[in-house]
């Protein structure tokens, strides 16, 4: 049991002497325990370090309560966002970064490493022969800007020790002691902060206008850590691997407007994140930096978290609310806005995770700090989740007005098996897609919004040359499809029209006429849904509408699909002049299609063919190709 | 019919005051214990925290996660998500279909011992194609590998 904290002189002292503990901590190991290297295996990595090193004698510390002389730390951090390359072990004070780890590695790691204080070079990074020791000079981190992952993997994620460490609750102490609320929320505001859940809104002026309710003596805070959108997984992280600076952040929204219950939404898909944000809200507790009269202030602050149960559409604000509330998570007309009447009808402020994990920083270090890197109208750092066909997938973060092509190709690192770029996937199912034509422009909220995308939460899927456009579309429409909460008629029964048009595109019955359908529906829709999820659900159509319309036209006219995707349109042929006959083929085939005799070439009777792909697969000469 | 640990129930109650604004956890709490929602559970809930049954119904059929019906040993939620999708997670779904002999309309083994969903995004995207088996991720799936892991779980249960 911690030592709850009385006083902002206590507070500073437990601050300093954890600072010097963490100091005096020369040589630290740190055990990526992000979602991704526990899936590979990362947390028996760590286990299996800790054991050795007790039975060597070697003196490890784990938690900087216990701090003594000459002891290694050794710690689960938070996601270090190279998950390509994981499972991830990063060994202070030279910053080196060891990629794929595993328990076999373990010996090595403490006889060279910890006790030789030598590299061992078959662990460290490689791209294009060269060798890099250190993780800040892989090219993948080279280039980016980590400000709200700043400690994301380099702190152990369950300890508010290390928080403390590192400064944590600063933010929060200032904003208690030394500033007014006013200065609080003008801080927030000349900072240029915009909510990074995706629309984009000012993060300042939404807590002037939930602060200047003071006729309401209830008001709340919540955060959206529901990100649904497929492909992002920026949130997780820094719910996984930072939480107290969201915790912290939150309680620092409280003071500016008022209000002292603050709620955090988490999917129900987030197991881990929900764990970590239960250890840190404890923790908190304990040390009175959350609870009643915080640091002997008087300022109180209580805080909840909601576990979602599967549904998309609660991602929007008011839906969050109602199910917040116990209610079926279905959106409402707008006005009033949650500003005004939010959670049980009180004033509400709400920001998605990266938002409030930005705040702490904002406060200690001041708005022109913040406003140093970005751009003019989009200050700050953006991260990105970066996955698809790229060969550095993994969560980064980078300037705002960062161009694609530095992400895609000096951090992402290029296609992935040397395949030709096609699009770029951002924003989800309310996005749309980039093409090689606009790789070049900044990404911020204004510019892509002009390009027909939205940064939205930040997932960035990388489509090379085999990704079928029209079956991405159909991919978006169904997902959206099945999350529409049926509340509007738009939304609930115009995409299912889209849904069905883009299917028969795709199995080949597509007709004259169905891409002006597809768009005077997406017009529709866009103009008539209840909520944010309808009013973009038609993005991912026009948008691969209007940079691959001739995909379309193949589907419908040609009945072809250029990339093989699409199963109806493709037909498996065998190439006689590679066909050595074999017979793998044939001795695969589920159906029996394939016929021939051993050393000549065979065929496919495309009749009986399900068009299963198990051939190709499986050819060993590369013989059978898609026509 | 499932026997109802009416002890247990009161227990979720009391551990949520018994508040209606916590329904969502409540019921959370009593799928994990029953893998889904028995309806005299949900009965019992609704009268406990004075909502109606036709409520308490329509917030339970809304979200995705619960579930009416008894759902197998192991949920394995298939990752059908943008990233996972360009990575193929088609073929793991459909591999894994073929293994245990379910499909869209009918997702739960006779024997108990399969569930299998297909989500949206896991937020694992840096490891696609992902399949979840309860609470574990399993990176960087291929057809092959997702036959293997059906293959183990049913040696692990002697089936």
């Amino acid at each position: 049991m911690r030592q709850r904290i009385e006083s902002l002189e206590q507070f500073r002292a437990l601050q300093a002497d954890y600072m010097a503990a963490r100091d005096a901590e020369k040589r630290k190991i740190l055990v990526c325990c992000g979602t991704g290297c526990v899936a590979g295996g990362n947390l028996n990595v760590y286990h299996e370090l800790k054991k050795r090193m007790d039975e060597l004698g070697i003196p490890c510390e784990v938690s900087l309560t216990e701090h003594h002389a000459d002891a290694i730390g050794l710690k689960k951090s938070g996601c270090h966002g190279f998950c390509e390359m994981g499972p991830l072990v990063r060994i202070e004070p030279e910053g080196w970064l060891y990629t794929k780890c595993q328990v076999s590695d373990v010996e090595e790691i403490i006889q060279k490493t910890i006790l030789g204080g030598e590299f061992i070079e078959r662990l460290g990074y490689k791209q294009n022969g060269e060798l890099y020791e250190r993780q800040e000079d892989i090219p993948f981190y080279k280039k980016q800007t980590r400000r709200v992952l700043e400690h994301c993997g380099h702190i152990d994620a369950e300890s508010i020790e290390e928080y403390l460490s590192i400064g944590g609750y600063g933010a929060l102490a200032k904003a208690l002691f030394e500033m007014q609320p006013d200065e609080i929320v003008q801080a927030v505001s000349d900072s240029g902060l915009r909510g990074r859940g995706g629309a984009g809104f000012p993060t300042g002026k939404k807590w002037a206008q939930v602060a200047a309710h003071t006729e309401e003596p209830v008001k709340y805070i919540v955060c959206n850590g529901d990100e649904g959108d497929p492909g992002a997984f920026m949130d997780r992280s820094c719910m996984e691997g930072d939480p107290h600076k969201v915790i912290e952040g939150m309680i620092v929204a409280g003071v500016a407007t008022g209000s002292t219950e603050g709620y955090i939404y988490v999917r129900a898909e987030y197991p881990m994140a929900v764990h970590r944000l239960t250890v840190a809200i404890e923790q908190a507790k304990e040390l009175g930096l959350l609870g009643d009269n915080i640091l002997g202030s008087g300022f109180s602050f209580h805080m909840h978290i909601n576990r979602g149960a599967g549904a998309f559409v609660c991602g929007e604000g008011s839906a969050m609310t109602a199910s917040i509330e116990g209610n079926r998570g279905m959106p409402r007309t707008k006005p009033p806005r949650s500003v005004d009447k939010g959670l049980y009808g009180k004033p509400t402020c709400l920001n998605n995770v990266e938002t409030f994990a930005n705040v702490p920083d904002i406060i200690k270090k001041g708005a022109d700090w913040f406003k140093s890197v970005g751009t003019e109208g989009s200050s700050g750092t953006k991260a990105f989740a970066l996955t698809g066909n790229v060969v550095n997938t993994g969560l980064i973060e980078v300037p705002m007005g960062t161009t694609m092509r530095e992400v895609v190709y000096d951090i992402g690192g290029g296609i992935k098996n040397g395949k030709a770029f096609k699009a770029v996937q951002i924003g989800g199912p309310s996005g749309g897609c980039l093409t090689e034509a606009h790789m070049d422009l900044p990404m911020d909220f204004d510019s892509l919004k002009k390009a027909g995308a939205i940064i939205g939460s930040g997932g960035l899927v990388v489509m090379d040359e085999d990704t079928c456009m029209v079956s991405i579309a159909q991919f978006f429409m169904n997902f959206i499809c099945n999350e529409s909460c049926g509340k509007c008629t738009p939304c609930r029964e115009g995409t299912t029209r889209m849904l069905d048009i883009l299917t028969r595109i795709t199995k080949g019955n597509g007709k004259p006429g169905d891409i002006e359908e597809l768009r005077s529906l997406a017009k529709m829709i866009q103009n008539s849904s209840l909520c944010g999820l309808g009013k973009t659900a038609p993005n991912p159509v026009l948008s691969t509408l209007a940079n691959f319309e001739d995909e379309y036209r193949e589907h419908i006219f040609d009945k072809k699909c250029r990339t093989g995707s699409c199963r109806s349109l493709t037909t498996y042929v065998i190439d006689p002049a590679v066909c050595k006959g074999c017979t793998k083929c044939a001795r695969n085939c589920p159906v029996g299609a394939i016929t021939g005799e051993l050393k000549k070439p065979h065929h496919i009777d495309t009749d009986k063919c399900i068009k299963c792909g198990t051939c190709k697969t499986g050819c060993p000469f590369g013989a059978i190709k898609e026509a | 019919m499932e026997q109802i640990d009416y002890k247990f129930i009161d227990q979720v109650l009391a551990d949520h005051a018994c508040d209606a604004s916590q329904i969502i956890a409540i019921m959370q709490d009593v799928q994990g214990k029953y893998r889904y929602l028995p309806k005299d559970a949900l009965r019992y809930i609704a009268d406990k925290v004075g909502i109606s049954e036709s409520k308490i119904y329509g917030v339970a059929t809304f979200y995705e996660n619960f579930s009416l019906d008894v759902k197998g040993k192991y949920v394995l939620k298939v990752c059908r998500g943008t990233a996972c999708h360009v990575r193929k997670s088609g073929n793991v779904l459909q591999a894994i279909y073929d293994a245990t002999g379910l499909s869209e309309s009918k997702p739960t083994s006779d024997d108990g011992l399969f569930t299998i969903e297909i989500v949206s995004c896991l937020g694992a995207c840096g490891l696609s194609p992902v399949v979840m088996v309860n609470d574990t991720v399993h990176p960087a799936m291929t057809p092959d590998k997702a036959v293997d892991l059906i293959e183990e779980l049913r040696e692990k249960e002697g089936a």
